[in-house]
């Protein structure tokens, strides 16, 4: 980390700078250290419908040990309070969901879900528990191993009783594992498949006594030819070339999910009269059909873009040809990957089809800028098939 | 210079986490150790090119990390210092001013774009710009390999010799760039 011009600089690895590490990540595969992350359990007979209530989510089908991207909404508006994953563990009881939200949401979401329990407990709703995920005030750990060899690296660092089938274990899912560690019996770990770069991967919850214990095992096994830290600077590029969004910067308390592209996260079943009582859907529902439908759509939405010439970054204008200002960039940079410049923005709907030639302005200067669709790199998720790695 | 991290890149720097400055603690001393060798060496180039062409390769440095070399006021190279340019990783962009710009000290003549961030490049003197170095065009990593010779960025008329005075000379800019890491 290099303190300069009175900023601190996205951290980075003294052995390779954020582009090479980025495309380290889409060759071999990186460790991350998310352990800013902040992971909770929701349990009781009524944690299924309490989550349901906050999230557009459908729970209730979520078989245990899949997971899924939600979003805690905020009541009437529909505005995002944080993105999410919530998954139904796959041991234990069946009412147990491990909730995974934003660092730079932490006392907000802390706020918020302790009302949302706070309310529901003066109803006559079956009980819920929230529990933040630690040890004697240490939170979890949470390590991310990203990339084509993530499989293969996890795989020859599990303990021998651990006996887990790779090839079987899809994207979205989740199990309990335990690793080889050299000096003591591996606490179980939560494992999901996947991750924010658009590779292959693992995300593993570890507990706090032994997150350096499984760090030092993976790289140790994995060898630096293979496996090598990354910062969050890579991270931040490669969530992007995936299409993914950052809280604070792509969505915030005043999206929707329509508005934010993820109409997807509000599946069929929720959208019937009978299971679309979460936070917010007397706004979001009508945005989901378009006016001349019945709905009222929406005004802005997400897309991607890809920039000629200078990197747009977070701020920069958005105009159409005539030079109106039509929207604004939320995240840019250059794509190690593609070596182009891609930005996610927001836009005027009906200037949001893939094609639309629009404008950006950086420093002054117009940079046409081409409406493209997300993911700018294509995803590389197990979902089976030919062995992965 | 003045480093605009994008604002993912803030909201990451706010991010940090322990581990992982514990890590670049190590790399930042491994950086100051690289960097006094590197001083050193130039120090003795400087003295050799002194002796031999008559010549002296005179740098002033701004607190915002650009060099200027002050031996020919009419046409005085500017750039960034190796410190900038190591700290802003590979170069991807760099945005050049236009010839005949009339600047003042100070004022943003072109950018730097990283992965990571976009940085504009300040003049520290005010002037006309004469030539820009159109090889950063193509090969913007020339920034990195070479920050503070072939990978000059514009060289600009020098309007007042004077500015030149203010500013910092090598071994006080290495003092200053130390002191911003101690912080």
């Amino acid at each position: 980390m290099v303190p300069f011009g009175g900023y601190s600089m996205p951290v980075q690895y003294s052995d390779l700078g954020v582009g090479e590490s980025h495309i380290w990540t889409r060759e071999k595969c990186s460790l991350f250290d998310v352990g800013h992350m902040v992971q909770y359990h929701v349990e009781g007979p009524g944690a299924e419908a309490f989550l349901e209530s906050l999230t557009p989510a459908d729970l209730k089908s979520l078989p245990p040990g899949q997971n899924t991207l939600s979003a805690l909404l905020h009541p009437v508006t529909g505005g995002i309070v944080d993105d999410c994953i919530i998954t139904r563990l796959e041991a234990g009881p069946r009412h147990l969901f491990y909730v995974v939200l934003n660092a730079g949401c932490r006392e907000k979401d802390y706020t918020f879900l302790c009302q949302a329990v706070e309310n529901w407990d003066n109803t006559i709703n079956p009980v819920v528990h929230l529990r933040h995920l630690q040890h004697d005030g240490e939170p979890y750990g949470l390590i991310a191993l990203q990339g084509p060899l993530a499989a293969s690296i996890l795989k020859s660092a599990l303990a021998e009783t651990c006996r887990v089938d790779l090839q079987k274990w899809y994207f979205g899912t989740a199990k309990h594992i335990t690793l080889a560690l050299p000096s003591a019996e591996s606490l179980p770990i939560v494992a999901s498949r996947g991750g924010y770069t658009g590779e292959d991967g693992f995300e593993l919850s570890i507990h706090p006594s032994q997150v350096v214990a499984v760090t030092e095992l993976l790289l140790q096994r994995a060898g630096d030819d293979r496996l090598r830290f990354a910062g969050l600077g890579a991270r931040d590029s490669l969530r992007l070339e995936a299409g993914m969004c950052l809280y604070g910067h792509d969505l915030d308390d005043t999206t929707t999910p329509v508005e934010a592209g993820l109409s997807w996260i509000i599946p069929k079943s929720r959208r019937t009269r009978e299971r679309s009582g979460f936070n917010g859907a007397e706004a979001i529902i009508p945005q989901l059909m378009p006016k001349s439908e019945g709905g009222t759509g929406v005004k802005r939405r997400r897309i991607g873009l890809v920039v000629d010439g200078a990197p747009a970054r977070e701020g920069a204008v958005v105009e159409d040809g005539e030079g109106n200002v039509v929207g604004k960039v939320t995240s840019g940079c250059p794509s190690p990957t593609m070596k182009k410049n891609i930005a996610m923005a927001y836009v005027q709907s009906g200037l949001h089809k893939a094609g639309t030639e629009l404008q950006v302005v950086v420093r002054a200067k117009r940079r046409k800028a081409v409406v493209t669709k997300m993911p700018f790199v294509p995803s590389k998720y197990w979902k089976g098939g030919v062995s992965p790695g | 210079m003045s480093v605009a991290i994008a604002g993912a890149g803030a909201a990451l720097a706010r991010l940090l986490q322990k581990p992982a400055q514990g890590l670049a603690t190590c790399s930042r001393q491994q950086h100051l150790r690289t960097r006094a060798q590197r001083l050193n060496a130039r120090r003795t180039a400087t003295v050799r090119g002194f002796t031999s062409s008559g010549r002296t390769l005179e740098k002033r440095y701004t607190e915002d990390h650009e060099w200027i070399d002050t031996s020919n006021p009419e046409l005085a190279s500017i750039g960034i210092s190796t410190y900038a340019a190591k700290a802003l990783g590979d170069v991807v962009y760099v945005e050049l001013p236009t010839v005949g710009t009339e600047v003042n000290k100070g004022d943003a003549i072109g950018a730097v774009e990283s992965v990571k961030s976009a940085s504009d490049i300040m003049t520290p003197v005010s002037g006309t710009i004469q030539e820009v170095n159109h090889v950063l065009e193509e090969k913007p990593g020339m920034i990195n390999k070479s920050p503070e010779a072939d990978g000059w960025l514009a060289k600009i008329k020098v309007s007042d010799a004077a500015e030149m005075d203010g500013l910092m000379d090598a071994e006080s800019y290495r003092k200053f760039t130390e002191d911003v890491d101690k912080k």
